[in-house]
């Protein structure tokens, strides 16, 4: 049976990183794939940049020195690349736009398209598309906080950015999808 | 924040796929791909990765291979949709032949001279067997007849690799690393070996056969030795009953150094 929990992770990954890895993907994945399926909206894309966060992840694990994976913040950490692989997706797939850019339009922040649509339509998730349509700030902090339940150190770790900046743009973005959710909002 | 909006939101988190464990540990190097082929012993296992094929093993089920793979190599097995180029149809002339060929081969989890051992094993032809003294002699290590023993039983591509083709010099056919002991003379029996006859003849204390026309003496498996017609045929207890008489060793099958 497998006992290793994300607090013990480190101590595992430091003294054997082959054979620890796997748990640390499996500790993971789920978290890592949601978050980026809802950053970036598309299946296959969060399926992609989920494997290759983990490859890059354990390279670079490879190359660090034991200790350095002990005091790891393994979570921030994972997300950081996952968060610059999702950034780099939307960069290439927002080189080559077919109409002219609206005034909001940032480089960074896909707009929702027909695959996104597919996805929120197949999962009846129309939240879902709410969400890939926010600005990218909004997104991630929003993503990381109440999709996946990081706390805000973690999350302001992650994106290196202070906490008052991550829990402005969280409650920025839940106003956001407030608004357009009127009917869902209890009291 | 307990709202209906954060439950939602919560809701949104979702499993990742079961392909993506998998594809992310054959992307490092944590883990092998496999397949099922058909050995004259039964189905077998053949695990491999980009260094080659690295294991070769019976099991009961594909889960019983996965726990055994996972368990020796540290490794995870994850079952293969079909071949990479380069091990393509070389597996099944391997598997075939009983040597790898030009099958590429993983030997990373065995030491070097543990290796030695092995590809020296590869030569030996089809349907022969040698003792393992002999195996010892030919890698320049004469009286590490043991430890060929301890390399043989780490092969972790059997019948790809013949140990099955390494006996004990007193007929009886010794351990094997794969399955159940029996598996070994099967094998041998399977590549046309005739196993009771050679068994009989090692019990009787014949390790060497040799021909009074040619003064040549062979391993009694040798195809060489088993060309000697009964009226020619002499058997001898050692190589030094067979020099002393005159007869020098078979240079296909070399059975100088061996007892």
């Amino acid at each position: 049976m497998n006992h290793t929990t994300i607090d013990t992770i480190t101590d595992a990954l430091a003294s054997d990183l082959d054979r620890a890895f796997p748990d640390l993907v499996v500790l993971l994945q789920d978290d890592l794939f949601s978050g980026v399926l809802r950053m970036t909206g598309r299946r296959a894309d969060a399926e992609d940049i989920t494997q290759e966060t983990l490859i890059r992840a354990y390279r670079a694990l490879s190359g660090y020195p034991e200790a350095r994976i002990r005091s790891l913040a393994v979570r921030p950490w994972m997300w950081t690349i996952a968060l610059n692989l999702c950034r780099n997706r939307s960069r290439s797939r927002s080189r080559k736009p077919e109409t002219p850019l609206p005034e909001w339009y940032e480089p960074a922040s896909p707009a929702p398209g027909p695959e996104q649509m597919a996805v929120a339509a197949d999962a009846g998730e129309r939240l879902g598309t709410r969400v890939a349509a926010l600005p990218w700030a909004q997104r991630r902090a929003v993503v990381l906080r109440h999709v996946i339940g990081l706390g805000y150190q973690e999350i302001a770790e992650a994106l290196e950015r202070p906490v008052g900046t991550v829990k402005a743009d969280v409650h920025r973005a839940l106003a956001s999808l407030r608004r357009e959710l009127p009917t869902e909002e209890t009291s | 924040m307990t709202d209906r909006l954060s439950d939602d939101l919560a809701a949104l988190r979702t499993p990742a796929p079961a392909g993506l464990l998998p594809g992310v540990l054959l992307g490092v190097g944590l883990a092998d791909r496999y397949v099922t082929r058909t050995a004259p012993i039964g189905p077998i296992y053949v695990a491999f990765n980009d260094h080659g094929v690295s294991a070769v093993d019976v099991a009961d089920d594909p889960a019983a291979f996965e726990e055994w793979f996972e368990g020796r190599f540290g490794r995870r097995a994850f079952p293969a949709a079909g071949l990479p180029s380069a091990i393509g149809g070389r597996l099944d002339r391997a598997i075939a032949a009983g040597k790898p060929g030009s099958l590429p081969l993983d030997l990373r989890s065995v030491t070097p001279f543990q290796a030695r051992v092995l590809l020296k094993t590869a030569e030996i032809p089809r349907g022969e067997v040698r003792p393992y003294g002999w195996v010892a002699g030919e890698i320049g290590a004469p009286s590490a007849t043991r430890a060929v023993g301890s390399a043989l039983a780490a092969n972790p591509v059997p019948v790809v690799i013949p140990c099955h083709r390494v006996v004990r010099s007193d007929g009886r056919f010794g351990r094997y690393s794969m399955g159940e002991d029996a598996n070994k003379p099967r094998l041998l029996e399977a590549e046309g070996l005739d196993v009771g006859g050679f068994a009989a003849l090692a019990a009787r204390g014949v390790r060497l056969i040799g021909s009074d026309t040619t003064r040549i003496y062979c391993h009694p498996t040798c195809r060489d030795a088993r060309r000697i017609s009964d009226a020619h045929r002499v058997e001898f207890r050692s190589a030094r009953d067979a020099q002393r008489l005159g007869y020098r060793a078979c240079q296909r099958c070399r059975p100088a150094a061996a007892a």
